[in-house]
Protein backbone atom coordinates (compact mmCIF):
# COMPACT_ATOMS: atom_id res chain seq x y z
CA UNK A 1 0.00 0.00 0.00
CA UNK A 2 2.90 2.32 0.73
CA UNK A 3 4.36 1.69 -2.70
CA UNK A 4 1.25 3.02 -4.34
CA UNK A 5 2.76 5.41 -6.82
CA UNK A 6 0.51 5.48 -9.88
CA UNK A 7 -1.10 8.87 -9.83
CA UNK A 8 0.25 10.16 -6.53
CA UNK A 9 1.17 13.84 -6.58
CA UNK A 10 4.93 14.33 -6.35
CA UNK A 11 5.69 17.84 -5.09
CA UNK A 12 8.86 19.48 -6.48
CA UNK A 13 7.67 22.93 -7.58
CA UNK A 14 9.27 22.62 -11.01
CA UNK A 15 8.43 24.46 -14.24
CA UNK A 16 6.07 21.61 -15.16
CA UNK A 17 4.34 21.78 -11.79
CA UNK A 18 3.76 25.51 -12.20
CA UNK A 19 2.20 25.23 -15.65
CA UNK A 20 -1.48 26.02 -15.85
CA UNK A 21 -3.35 22.75 -15.22
CA UNK A 22 -5.45 23.40 -18.34
CA UNK A 23 -2.29 23.37 -20.43
CA UNK A 24 -1.24 20.08 -18.93
CA UNK A 25 -4.66 18.58 -19.41
CA UNK A 26 -4.82 19.64 -23.07
CA UNK A 27 -1.30 18.42 -23.69
CA UNK A 28 -2.04 15.04 -22.11
CA UNK A 29 -5.20 14.73 -24.17
CA UNK A 30 -3.37 15.52 -27.43
CA UNK A 31 -0.44 13.33 -26.39
CA UNK A 32 -2.68 10.32 -25.81
CA UNK A 33 -4.29 10.61 -29.24
CA UNK A 34 -0.97 11.25 -30.94
CA UNK A 35 0.69 8.21 -29.35
CA UNK A 36 -1.88 6.07 -31.14
CA UNK A 37 -1.02 7.66 -34.51
CA UNK A 38 2.71 6.93 -34.41
CA UNK A 39 3.71 4.51 -37.14
CA UNK A 40 7.51 4.23 -37.05
CA UNK A 41 10.27 3.51 -34.57
CA UNK A 42 11.64 6.99 -35.26
CA UNK A 43 8.28 8.35 -34.12
CA UNK A 44 8.47 6.40 -30.88
CA UNK A 45 12.05 7.50 -30.28
CA UNK A 46 11.03 11.11 -30.86
CA UNK A 47 8.08 10.84 -28.44
CA UNK A 48 10.21 9.06 -25.84
CA UNK A 49 12.79 11.87 -25.98
CA UNK A 50 10.02 14.43 -25.57
CA UNK A 51 8.58 12.55 -22.57
CA UNK A 52 12.05 12.14 -21.06
CA UNK A 53 12.68 15.87 -21.31
CA UNK A 54 9.34 16.58 -19.62
CA UNK A 55 10.21 14.16 -16.82
CA UNK A 56 13.65 15.77 -16.51
CA UNK A 57 12.16 19.27 -16.30
CA UNK A 58 9.58 18.15 -13.74
CA UNK A 59 12.34 16.92 -11.38
CA UNK A 60 10.29 13.81 -10.62
CA UNK A 61 12.89 11.03 -10.30
CA UNK A 62 12.90 8.59 -13.23
CA UNK A 63 12.57 5.58 -10.96
CA UNK A 64 9.32 6.96 -9.57
CA UNK A 65 7.92 7.35 -13.10
CA UNK A 66 9.18 3.88 -14.06
CA UNK A 67 7.43 2.51 -10.99
CA UNK A 68 4.10 3.70 -12.38
CA UNK A 69 4.46 1.08 -15.12
CA UNK A 70 4.64 -1.64 -12.53
CA UNK A 71 0.91 -1.40 -11.96
CA UNK A 72 0.23 -2.29 -15.61
CA UNK A 73 3.14 -4.69 -16.10
CA UNK A 74 0.82 -7.66 -16.36
CA UNK A 75 -1.26 -5.91 -19.01
CA UNK A 76 1.87 -5.07 -21.02
CA UNK A 77 3.11 -8.64 -20.87
CA UNK A 78 -0.29 -10.03 -21.78
CA UNK A 79 -0.71 -7.82 -24.87
CA UNK A 80 2.83 -8.63 -25.94
CA UNK A 81 2.13 -12.37 -25.88
CA UNK A 82 -1.28 -12.08 -27.54
CA UNK A 83 0.09 -9.91 -30.35
CA UNK A 84 3.06 -12.19 -30.92
CA UNK A 85 0.79 -15.22 -31.21
CA UNK A 86 -2.13 -13.89 -33.19
CA UNK A 87 -0.74 -11.19 -35.48
CA UNK A 88 0.38 -13.19 -38.47
CA UNK A 89 1.75 -11.13 -41.33
CA UNK A 90 5.02 -11.17 -43.16
CA UNK A 91 7.79 -13.76 -43.05
CA UNK A 92 7.41 -16.60 -40.51
CA UNK A 93 10.40 -16.81 -38.19
CA UNK A 94 9.23 -19.52 -35.81
CA UNK A 95 6.70 -22.31 -36.15
CA UNK A 96 5.64 -24.97 -33.70
CA UNK A 97 2.27 -26.70 -33.59
CA UNK A 98 -0.28 -23.87 -33.62
CA UNK A 99 2.28 -21.17 -32.84
CA UNK A 100 3.28 -18.90 -35.72
CA UNK A 101 5.57 -16.05 -35.01
CA UNK A 102 6.06 -13.69 -37.92
CA UNK A 103 8.24 -10.65 -38.58
CA UNK A 104 5.07 -8.56 -38.80
CA UNK A 105 3.94 -9.91 -35.43
CA UNK A 106 7.22 -9.04 -33.74
CA UNK A 107 7.17 -5.57 -35.28
CA UNK A 108 3.57 -4.96 -34.23
CA UNK A 109 3.90 -6.26 -30.68
CA UNK A 110 7.04 -4.23 -29.96
CA UNK A 111 5.31 -1.10 -31.22
CA UNK A 112 2.29 -1.87 -29.05
CA UNK A 113 4.56 -2.29 -26.05
CA UNK A 114 6.15 1.13 -26.71
CA UNK A 115 2.74 2.67 -27.22
CA UNK A 116 1.27 1.44 -23.94
CA UNK A 117 4.41 2.30 -21.97
CA UNK A 118 4.47 5.85 -23.33
CA UNK A 119 0.76 6.17 -22.68
CA UNK A 120 0.94 5.13 -19.03
CA UNK A 121 4.05 7.15 -18.29
CA UNK A 122 2.61 10.25 -19.98
CA UNK A 123 -0.68 9.97 -18.16
CA UNK A 124 0.98 9.49 -14.80
CA UNK A 125 3.15 12.57 -15.45
CA UNK A 126 -0.07 14.59 -15.40
CA UNK A 127 -1.02 13.35 -11.93
CA UNK A 128 2.55 13.48 -10.64
CA UNK A 129 2.73 17.19 -11.41
CA UNK A 130 -0.87 18.31 -10.83
CA UNK A 131 -2.88 18.21 -7.60
CA UNK A 132 -6.39 16.84 -7.80
CA UNK A 133 -7.83 20.28 -7.02
CA UNK A 134 -6.00 21.84 -9.96
CA UNK A 135 -7.10 18.98 -12.17
CA UNK A 136 -10.78 19.43 -11.32
CA UNK A 137 -10.53 23.19 -11.77
CA UNK A 138 -8.97 22.68 -15.18
CA UNK A 139 -11.57 20.16 -16.21
CA UNK A 140 -14.36 22.45 -15.09
CA UNK A 141 -12.87 25.37 -17.00
CA UNK A 142 -12.40 23.36 -20.17
CA UNK A 143 -15.89 21.84 -20.07
CA UNK A 144 -17.53 25.19 -19.35
CA UNK A 145 -18.95 25.57 -22.89
CA UNK A 146 -21.09 22.51 -22.20
CA UNK A 147 -23.14 24.49 -19.68
CA UNK A 148 -24.87 26.10 -22.66
CA UNK A 149 -26.41 22.76 -23.50
CA UNK A 150 -27.44 22.31 -19.85
CA UNK A 151 -24.70 19.91 -18.79
CA UNK A 152 -24.18 20.36 -15.02
CA UNK A 153 -20.42 20.86 -15.37
CA UNK A 154 -19.87 22.31 -11.91
CA UNK A 155 -21.78 19.46 -10.26
CA UNK A 156 -19.71 16.94 -12.17
CA UNK A 157 -16.52 18.73 -11.20
CA UNK A 158 -17.46 18.78 -7.53
CA UNK A 159 -18.33 15.07 -7.66
CA UNK A 160 -14.98 14.36 -9.24
CA UNK A 161 -13.05 16.44 -6.74
CA UNK A 162 -14.82 14.80 -3.80
CA UNK A 163 -14.08 11.36 -5.27
CA UNK A 164 -10.40 12.22 -5.73
CA UNK A 165 -10.21 13.84 -2.32
CA UNK A 166 -11.46 10.69 -0.61
CA UNK A 167 -9.14 8.19 -2.29
CA UNK A 168 -6.30 8.71 0.22
CA UNK A 169 -8.75 8.92 3.12
CA UNK A 170 -10.30 5.60 2.22
CA UNK A 171 -6.88 4.05 1.65
CA UNK A 172 -5.88 5.13 5.13
CA UNK A 173 -9.15 3.83 6.52
CA UNK A 174 -8.56 0.48 4.79
CA UNK A 175 -5.13 0.27 6.32
CA UNK A 176 -6.51 1.01 9.77
CA UNK A 177 -9.27 -1.58 9.53
CA UNK A 178 -6.81 -4.14 8.14
CA UNK A 179 -4.55 -3.53 11.13
CA UNK A 180 -7.43 -3.82 13.56
CA UNK A 181 -8.55 -7.14 12.07
CA UNK A 182 -4.98 -8.41 11.87
CA UNK A 183 -4.62 -7.62 15.56
CA UNK A 184 -7.64 -9.87 16.09
CA UNK A 185 -5.76 -12.64 14.32
CA UNK A 186 -7.31 -12.26 10.85
CA UNK A 187 -5.30 -14.07 8.21
CA UNK A 188 -5.35 -12.11 4.97
CA UNK A 189 -2.40 -13.47 3.02
CA UNK A 190 -2.76 -17.24 2.85
CA UNK A 191 -5.42 -19.74 1.82
CA UNK A 192 -7.23 -20.55 -1.41
CA UNK A 193 -8.81 -17.92 -3.65
CA UNK A 194 -12.24 -18.28 -2.04
CA UNK A 195 -10.82 -18.31 1.46
CA UNK A 196 -9.05 -15.05 0.74
CA UNK A 197 -12.20 -13.45 -0.62
CA UNK A 198 -14.02 -14.56 2.51
CA UNK A 199 -11.19 -13.15 4.62
CA UNK A 200 -11.76 -9.74 2.97
CA UNK A 201 -15.28 -9.46 4.41
CA UNK A 202 -14.16 -8.23 7.87
CA UNK A 203 -12.42 -5.40 6.02
CA UNK A 204 -14.96 -4.59 3.34
CA UNK A 205 -17.99 -4.37 5.61
CA UNK A 206 -16.53 -1.81 8.04
CA UNK A 207 -15.07 0.06 5.06
CA UNK A 208 -18.48 0.40 3.40
CA UNK A 209 -20.11 1.37 6.67
CA UNK A 210 -17.54 4.11 7.18
CA UNK A 211 -17.73 5.30 3.55
CA UNK A 212 -21.49 5.76 3.88
CA UNK A 213 -21.07 7.47 7.23
CA UNK A 214 -18.55 9.88 5.71
CA UNK A 215 -20.81 10.57 2.74
CA UNK A 216 -23.68 11.33 5.12
CA UNK A 217 -21.56 13.65 7.24
CA UNK A 218 -20.22 15.45 4.18
CA UNK A 219 -23.71 15.94 2.79
CA UNK A 220 -24.84 17.37 6.13
CA UNK A 221 -21.84 19.70 6.25
CA UNK A 222 -22.58 20.93 2.72
CA UNK A 223 -26.23 21.49 3.61
CA UNK A 224 -25.32 23.26 6.83
CA UNK A 225 -23.31 25.79 4.81
CA UNK A 226 -26.14 26.25 2.32
CA UNK A 227 -24.02 24.82 -0.43
CA UNK A 228 -25.75 24.95 -3.77
CA UNK A 229 -23.68 23.57 -6.58
CA UNK A 230 -25.63 25.21 -9.37
CA UNK A 231 -25.29 28.85 -8.36
CA UNK A 232 -22.52 30.99 -9.76
CA UNK A 233 -19.43 30.73 -7.60
CA UNK A 234 -16.17 32.62 -7.71
CA UNK A 235 -12.76 31.00 -7.38
CA UNK A 236 -10.07 31.74 -4.86
CA UNK A 237 -7.33 30.71 -7.25
CA UNK A 238 -8.08 31.91 -10.75
CA UNK A 239 -6.44 29.99 -13.56
CA UNK A 240 -4.26 32.14 -15.75
CA UNK A 241 -2.14 31.33 -18.79
CA UNK A 242 1.45 32.53 -18.69
CA UNK A 243 4.35 32.65 -21.16
CA UNK A 244 5.37 29.04 -20.50
CA UNK A 245 1.80 27.97 -21.21
CA UNK A 246 1.82 29.64 -24.63
CA UNK A 247 5.22 28.11 -25.39
CA UNK A 248 3.83 24.73 -24.35
CA UNK A 249 0.95 25.15 -26.77
CA UNK A 250 3.38 25.85 -29.60
CA UNK A 251 5.37 22.77 -28.54
CA UNK A 252 2.25 20.64 -28.49
CA UNK A 253 1.28 21.74 -32.00
CA UNK A 254 4.80 21.12 -33.35
CA UNK A 255 4.78 17.69 -31.75
CA UNK A 256 1.39 16.82 -33.20
CA UNK A 257 2.39 18.03 -36.69
CA UNK A 258 5.65 16.05 -36.64
CA UNK A 259 3.88 12.85 -35.63
CA UNK A 260 1.21 13.39 -38.30
CA UNK A 261 4.00 13.80 -40.88
CA UNK A 262 5.29 10.47 -39.67
CA UNK A 263 1.88 8.85 -39.81
CA UNK A 264 0.53 10.17 -43.10
CA UNK A 265 3.62 10.91 -45.17
CA UNK A 266 5.69 8.04 -43.81
CA UNK A 267 8.59 10.31 -42.89
CA UNK A 268 9.60 8.20 -39.90
CA UNK A 269 9.14 4.94 -41.78
CA UNK A 270 11.54 6.22 -44.45
CA UNK A 271 14.22 6.90 -41.79
CA UNK A 272 13.44 3.52 -40.16
CA UNK A 273 14.07 1.90 -43.55
CA UNK A 274 17.38 3.74 -43.96
CA UNK A 275 18.56 2.64 -40.49
CA UNK A 276 17.48 -0.97 -41.08
CA UNK A 277 19.27 -1.14 -44.38
CA UNK A 278 22.44 0.21 -42.73
CA UNK A 279 22.17 -2.46 -40.00
CA UNK A 280 21.48 -5.17 -42.56
CA UNK A 281 24.38 -3.97 -44.70
CA UNK A 282 26.77 -4.07 -41.74
CA UNK B 1 9.98 -8.36 32.01
CA UNK B 2 7.31 -8.85 29.39
CA UNK B 3 8.41 -6.43 26.67
CA UNK B 4 11.92 -5.15 25.95
CA UNK B 5 12.52 -2.63 23.17
CA UNK B 6 16.04 -1.74 22.11
CA UNK B 7 17.18 1.01 19.71
CA UNK B 8 13.95 0.96 17.74
CA UNK B 9 13.92 3.22 14.67
CA UNK B 10 11.26 3.67 12.02
CA UNK B 11 10.91 5.80 8.87
CA UNK B 12 7.75 6.20 6.81
CA UNK B 13 8.02 6.36 2.96
CA UNK B 14 11.80 6.33 2.94
CA UNK B 15 13.50 7.98 -0.09
CA UNK B 16 10.49 10.01 -1.15
CA UNK B 17 9.40 13.59 -0.55
CA UNK B 18 6.95 12.26 2.04
CA UNK B 19 9.74 10.72 4.13
CA UNK B 20 9.18 11.06 7.89
CA UNK B 21 11.25 9.63 10.70
CA UNK B 22 8.63 8.51 13.19
CA UNK B 23 10.89 6.76 15.69
CA UNK B 24 14.50 7.72 16.35
CA UNK B 25 16.01 5.31 18.82
CA UNK B 26 13.40 4.16 21.31
CA UNK B 27 14.48 2.10 24.34
CA UNK B 28 11.86 0.89 26.78
CA UNK B 29 11.22 -2.03 29.10
CA UNK B 30 7.66 -2.82 30.07
CA UNK B 31 7.26 -5.01 33.14
CA UNK B 32 4.54 -7.46 33.94
CA UNK B 33 1.89 -5.70 36.01
CA UNK B 34 2.68 -2.23 34.67
CA UNK B 35 -0.21 0.13 34.22
CA UNK B 36 1.59 2.24 31.69
CA UNK B 37 0.35 5.54 30.32
CA UNK B 38 1.86 6.88 27.10
CA UNK B 39 1.55 10.60 26.39
CA UNK B 40 2.95 12.77 23.62
CA UNK B 41 1.41 15.10 21.07
CA UNK B 42 0.33 14.12 17.56
CA UNK B 43 3.25 12.91 15.48
CA UNK B 44 5.49 12.08 18.44
CA UNK B 45 5.63 8.44 17.33
CA UNK B 46 3.52 6.81 20.02
CA UNK B 47 1.07 5.15 17.63
CA UNK B 48 3.89 3.87 15.45
CA UNK B 49 5.54 2.50 18.56
CA UNK B 50 2.58 0.52 19.87
CA UNK B 51 1.89 -0.96 16.45
CA UNK B 52 5.34 -2.51 16.59
CA UNK B 53 4.44 -4.34 19.77
CA UNK B 54 2.11 -6.80 18.11
CA UNK B 55 3.81 -7.02 14.77
CA UNK B 56 1.52 -4.76 12.72
CA UNK B 57 4.59 -2.82 11.64
CA UNK B 58 7.68 -4.73 10.70
CA UNK B 59 10.82 -3.69 12.57
CA UNK B 60 13.18 -1.66 10.35
CA UNK B 61 16.00 -1.08 12.80
CA UNK B 62 16.45 -2.27 16.37
CA UNK B 63 15.02 -5.13 18.35
CA UNK B 64 11.86 -5.99 20.28
CA UNK B 65 11.34 -8.92 22.59
CA UNK B 66 7.77 -9.69 23.61
CA UNK B 67 7.74 -12.55 26.13
CA UNK B 68 9.88 -15.06 24.26
CA UNK B 69 9.14 -13.80 20.75
CA UNK B 70 11.92 -11.81 19.09
CA UNK B 71 11.12 -9.19 16.46
CA UNK B 72 13.97 -7.90 14.30
CA UNK B 73 14.44 -6.77 10.72
CA UNK B 74 15.81 -10.19 9.75
CA UNK B 75 13.63 -12.16 7.31
CA UNK B 76 14.35 -15.44 9.11
CA UNK B 77 13.36 -16.91 11.46
CA UNK B 78 9.81 -15.67 10.95
CA UNK B 79 8.24 -14.59 14.25
CA UNK B 80 5.08 -16.46 15.23
CA UNK B 81 2.68 -13.55 14.67
CA UNK B 82 -0.42 -15.47 15.67
CA UNK B 83 1.11 -16.29 19.03
CA UNK B 84 2.33 -12.70 19.40
CA UNK B 85 -1.13 -11.31 18.72
CA UNK B 86 -2.71 -13.67 21.21
CA UNK B 87 -0.27 -12.32 23.84
CA UNK B 88 -0.62 -8.64 22.95
CA UNK B 89 -4.14 -7.36 22.39
CA UNK B 90 -4.63 -4.02 20.68
CA UNK B 91 -7.67 -1.79 20.97
CA UNK B 92 -7.37 0.90 18.29
CA UNK B 93 -8.87 4.36 18.33
CA UNK B 94 -12.61 4.18 17.71
CA UNK B 95 -12.57 0.38 17.84
CA UNK B 96 -16.31 0.27 17.09
CA UNK B 97 -15.48 0.94 13.43
CA UNK B 98 -14.03 -2.55 13.11
CA UNK B 99 -17.29 -4.36 13.92
CA UNK B 100 -18.58 -6.33 10.95
CA UNK B 101 -20.58 -9.40 11.96
CA UNK B 102 -24.33 -9.87 12.06
CA UNK B 103 -24.48 -10.53 15.79
CA UNK B 104 -22.52 -9.44 18.82
CA UNK B 105 -21.70 -13.07 19.56
CA UNK B 106 -20.16 -13.69 16.13
CA UNK B 107 -18.15 -10.51 16.24
CA UNK B 108 -16.63 -11.23 19.63
CA UNK B 109 -15.94 -14.81 18.50
CA UNK B 110 -13.88 -13.61 15.50
CA UNK B 111 -10.63 -13.31 17.44
CA UNK B 112 -10.82 -16.59 19.39
CA UNK B 113 -11.83 -18.38 16.19
CA UNK B 114 -8.72 -17.07 14.45
CA UNK B 115 -6.66 -18.47 17.31
CA UNK B 116 -7.95 -21.90 16.33
CA UNK B 117 -9.69 -22.68 19.64
CA UNK B 118 -12.36 -25.35 20.08
CA UNK B 119 -16.03 -24.36 19.78
CA UNK B 120 -16.55 -24.97 23.48
CA UNK B 121 -13.62 -22.76 24.46
CA UNK B 122 -14.82 -20.04 22.06
CA UNK B 123 -18.27 -20.15 23.66
CA UNK B 124 -16.86 -19.77 27.15
CA UNK B 125 -14.55 -16.94 26.19
CA UNK B 126 -17.21 -14.97 24.32
CA UNK B 127 -19.59 -15.22 27.25
CA UNK B 128 -16.89 -14.22 29.70
CA UNK B 129 -15.70 -11.28 27.57
CA UNK B 130 -19.16 -9.86 26.97
CA UNK B 131 -19.94 -9.99 30.69
CA UNK B 132 -16.56 -8.56 31.60
CA UNK B 133 -17.28 -5.41 29.57
CA UNK B 134 -20.52 -5.03 31.49
CA UNK B 135 -23.11 -6.21 28.99
CA UNK B 136 -25.76 -8.86 29.64
CA UNK B 137 -24.73 -11.87 27.56
CA UNK B 138 -28.21 -13.34 27.00
CA UNK B 139 -29.66 -9.96 26.13
CA UNK B 140 -26.99 -8.81 23.70
CA UNK B 141 -25.48 -11.91 22.08
CA UNK B 142 -27.99 -12.04 19.21
CA UNK B 143 -28.31 -8.29 18.66
CA UNK B 144 -26.73 -6.72 15.57
CA UNK B 145 -23.70 -4.65 16.65
CA UNK B 146 -24.72 -1.79 14.33
CA UNK B 147 -27.93 -1.12 16.24
CA UNK B 148 -26.22 -0.60 19.60
CA UNK B 149 -25.36 2.80 21.08
CA UNK B 150 -21.88 4.29 20.65
CA UNK B 151 -20.64 3.32 24.11
CA UNK B 152 -22.08 -0.19 23.79
CA UNK B 153 -20.46 -0.68 20.38
CA UNK B 154 -17.14 0.30 21.85
CA UNK B 155 -17.55 -2.19 24.67
CA UNK B 156 -18.43 -4.96 22.22
CA UNK B 157 -15.29 -4.11 20.23
CA UNK B 158 -13.18 -4.26 23.39
CA UNK B 159 -14.82 -7.60 24.25
CA UNK B 160 -13.64 -8.83 20.83
CA UNK B 161 -10.05 -8.19 21.89
CA UNK B 162 -10.20 -9.49 25.44
CA UNK B 163 -11.87 -12.71 24.27
CA UNK B 164 -8.37 -13.52 22.99
CA UNK B 165 -7.13 -13.26 26.61
CA UNK B 166 -4.06 -11.14 25.92
CA UNK B 167 -1.45 -10.88 28.66
CA UNK B 168 -0.74 -7.31 27.56
CA UNK B 169 -3.60 -5.05 26.53
CA UNK B 170 -2.87 -1.88 24.57
CA UNK B 171 -5.53 0.79 24.23
CA UNK B 172 -5.15 3.79 21.92
CA UNK B 173 -7.29 6.73 23.11
CA UNK B 174 -9.97 4.44 24.57
CA UNK B 175 -12.25 7.28 25.66
CA UNK B 176 -12.07 9.46 22.53
CA UNK B 177 -15.43 10.76 21.41
CA UNK B 178 -17.42 9.55 24.42
CA UNK B 179 -19.53 11.64 26.77
CA UNK B 180 -18.35 12.08 30.40
CA UNK B 181 -20.35 9.15 31.76
CA UNK B 182 -19.24 6.93 28.85
CA UNK B 183 -15.66 7.94 29.64
CA UNK B 184 -16.06 7.01 33.29
CA UNK B 185 -17.49 3.64 32.34
CA UNK B 186 -14.61 2.84 30.00
CA UNK B 187 -12.05 3.93 32.61
CA UNK B 188 -13.50 1.70 35.31
CA UNK B 189 -13.75 -1.09 32.72
CA UNK B 190 -10.01 -0.77 32.00
CA UNK B 191 -9.24 -1.03 35.73
CA UNK B 192 -11.45 -4.05 35.97
CA UNK B 193 -9.70 -5.66 33.00
CA UNK B 194 -6.33 -5.27 34.64
CA UNK B 195 -7.52 -7.33 37.59
CA UNK B 196 -9.50 -9.97 35.78
CA UNK B 197 -7.97 -10.35 32.34
CA UNK B 198 -4.74 -8.66 31.29
CA UNK B 199 -2.21 -7.95 34.06
CA UNK B 200 -0.22 -5.51 31.94
CA UNK B 201 -2.01 -2.54 30.41
CA UNK B 202 -0.72 0.22 28.15
CA UNK B 203 -2.93 3.22 27.48
CA UNK B 204 -2.32 6.08 25.07
CA UNK B 205 -4.21 9.22 25.97
CA UNK B 206 -4.21 12.92 25.20
CA UNK B 207 -6.03 13.72 28.38
CA UNK B 208 -3.45 14.04 31.13
CA UNK B 209 -6.08 14.42 33.87
CA UNK B 210 -7.58 11.14 32.79
CA UNK B 211 -4.35 9.19 32.50
CA UNK B 212 -3.06 10.25 35.94
CA UNK B 213 -6.12 8.68 37.50
CA UNK B 214 -5.02 5.14 36.78
CA UNK B 215 -1.50 4.83 35.36
CA UNK B 216 1.30 3.93 37.76
CA UNK B 217 4.00 4.74 35.26
CA UNK B 218 4.10 7.39 32.56
CA UNK B 219 6.17 7.43 29.39
CA UNK B 220 6.43 10.67 27.41
CA UNK B 221 7.16 10.49 23.68
CA UNK B 222 8.64 13.51 22.01
CA UNK B 223 9.99 13.73 18.47
CA UNK B 224 10.37 9.97 18.04
CA UNK B 225 12.14 9.38 21.34
CA UNK B 226 11.24 8.52 24.90
CA UNK B 227 11.68 11.87 26.63
CA UNK B 228 10.65 10.75 30.12
CA UNK B 229 9.89 7.43 31.74
CA UNK B 230 8.89 7.90 35.37
CA UNK B 231 6.57 6.58 38.07
CA UNK B 232 3.35 8.57 37.83
CA UNK B 233 3.95 10.76 40.89
CA UNK B 234 7.50 11.60 39.81
CA UNK B 235 6.87 12.71 36.23
CA UNK B 236 5.59 16.15 37.08
CA UNK B 237 8.87 17.18 38.63
CA UNK B 238 9.65 17.85 34.96
CA UNK B 239 6.57 20.01 34.47
CA UNK B 240 8.61 22.84 32.98
CA UNK B 241 9.99 20.56 30.24
CA UNK B 242 6.58 19.03 29.63
CA UNK B 243 5.08 22.44 29.01
CA UNK B 244 7.94 23.27 26.65
CA UNK B 245 7.13 20.11 24.68
CA UNK B 246 3.61 21.44 24.27
CA UNK B 247 2.06 18.91 26.63
CA UNK B 248 -0.59 19.64 29.18
CA UNK B 249 -0.07 19.13 32.90
CA UNK B 250 -2.86 17.96 35.22
CA UNK B 251 -5.35 20.61 36.26
CA UNK B 252 -4.73 19.77 39.96
CA UNK B 253 -1.04 20.67 39.55
CA UNK B 254 -1.91 23.96 37.85
CA UNK B 255 -4.28 24.88 40.68
CA UNK B 256 -1.73 23.85 43.34
CA UNK B 257 0.92 25.98 41.62
CA UNK B 258 -1.37 29.01 41.64
CA UNK B 259 -2.26 28.50 45.32
CA UNK B 260 1.38 28.03 46.30
CA UNK B 261 2.27 31.23 44.44
CA UNK B 262 -0.35 33.02 46.54
CA UNK B 263 1.45 31.84 49.68
CA UNK B 264 -0.81 28.96 50.67
CA UNK B 265 1.28 26.11 52.04
CA UNK B 266 0.39 22.80 50.42
CA UNK B 267 2.21 19.45 50.69
CA UNK B 268 4.07 17.73 47.88
CA UNK B 269 2.86 14.90 45.66
CA UNK B 270 -0.17 16.61 44.21
CA UNK B 271 -1.08 15.10 40.84
CA UNK B 272 -4.77 14.27 40.85
CA UNK B 273 -7.82 16.25 41.94
CA UNK B 274 -8.19 13.91 44.88
CA UNK B 275 -4.60 14.71 46.01
CA UNK B 276 -5.33 18.41 45.74
CA UNK B 277 -8.50 18.14 47.82
CA UNK B 278 -6.62 16.21 50.51
CA UNK B 279 -3.86 18.80 50.75
CA UNK B 280 -6.28 21.71 50.80
CA UNK B 281 -8.28 20.16 53.64
CA UNK B 282 -5.10 19.39 55.59
CA UNK B 283 -3.87 22.98 55.12
CA UNK B 284 -7.25 24.35 56.20
CA UNK B 285 -7.38 22.13 59.31
CA UNK B 286 -3.88 23.20 60.29
CA UNK B 287 -4.62 26.88 59.90
CA UNK B 288 -7.99 26.96 61.67
CA UNK B 289 -7.50 24.16 64.16
CA UNK B 290 -10.52 22.28 62.73
CA UNK B 291 -10.81 18.57 62.16
CA UNK B 292 -12.59 18.10 58.85
CA UNK B 293 -12.66 14.54 57.52
CA UNK B 294 -11.08 14.41 54.02
CA UNK B 295 -12.72 11.18 52.91
CA UNK B 296 -16.25 12.48 53.57
CA UNK B 297 -15.82 15.60 51.48
CA UNK B 298 -14.15 13.64 48.80
CA UNK B 299 -16.99 11.20 48.57
CA UNK B 300 -19.65 13.84 48.25
CA UNK B 301 -17.61 15.89 45.72
CA UNK B 302 -16.78 13.08 43.36
CA UNK B 303 -20.08 11.25 43.66
CA UNK B 304 -21.83 14.43 42.74
CA UNK B 305 -19.76 14.76 39.60
CA UNK B 306 -19.92 11.23 38.27
CA UNK B 307 -22.91 9.48 39.70
CA UNK B 308 -22.74 6.12 37.95
CA UNK B 309 -19.03 5.40 37.98
CA UNK B 310 -16.97 3.21 40.21
CA UNK B 311 -15.04 5.84 42.17
CA UNK B 312 -13.87 3.62 45.02
CA UNK B 313 -11.11 2.34 42.74
CA UNK B 314 -9.67 5.79 42.30
CA UNK B 315 -9.22 6.35 45.99
CA UNK B 316 -7.49 3.08 46.69
CA UNK B 317 -4.05 4.39 45.80
CA UNK B 318 -3.79 6.50 48.94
Amino acid sequence: MNNFSFGQYYPTNSLVHRLDPRTKLIFTFVYMIIVFLIKSYMGYLFTAVLLASIIFTSKVPFRVVIRSIRAVLFLLFFTLIINLLFYNEGKTVFEWNFIHITMGGIDYSIKMLFRLTLLVMGASMLTFTTTSTELTDALEALLKPLTYIKVPVHDLAIIMSIALRFIPTLMEETQKIMNAQKARGANLDTGSFFERIKAMLPILIPLFVSAFRRADELADALDARCYNATDKRTKMKKLKFGLTDYLSFVGTIVFAVLVCLDAYMAGGAYIDGLIFSVIMGA
Amino acid sequence: MSIVVKNLQFTYSANSPYETRALKDVNLTINEGDFLGIVGHTGSGKSTFIQHLNGLIRVQEGEIEVFDIKLTNAKKPKPDLRKLRSHVGMVFQYPEYQLFEETVYKDVAFGPKNLGLSQEEINDRVKEAIELVGLDYEKYKDRAPFELSGGQKRRVAIAGIIAMKPKVLILDEPTAGLDPSGKEQILSLIKNLKEKCSPTIIVISHDIDEITRFANRLVVFNDGKVAFDEPMKELFKHQQELVEMGLDIPLAIKIANELKAKGIKLGENIVTMSDLLREIVIAYNKKNGTNIDVSKIRKSVFNFDFSNSNQEEVFKDE
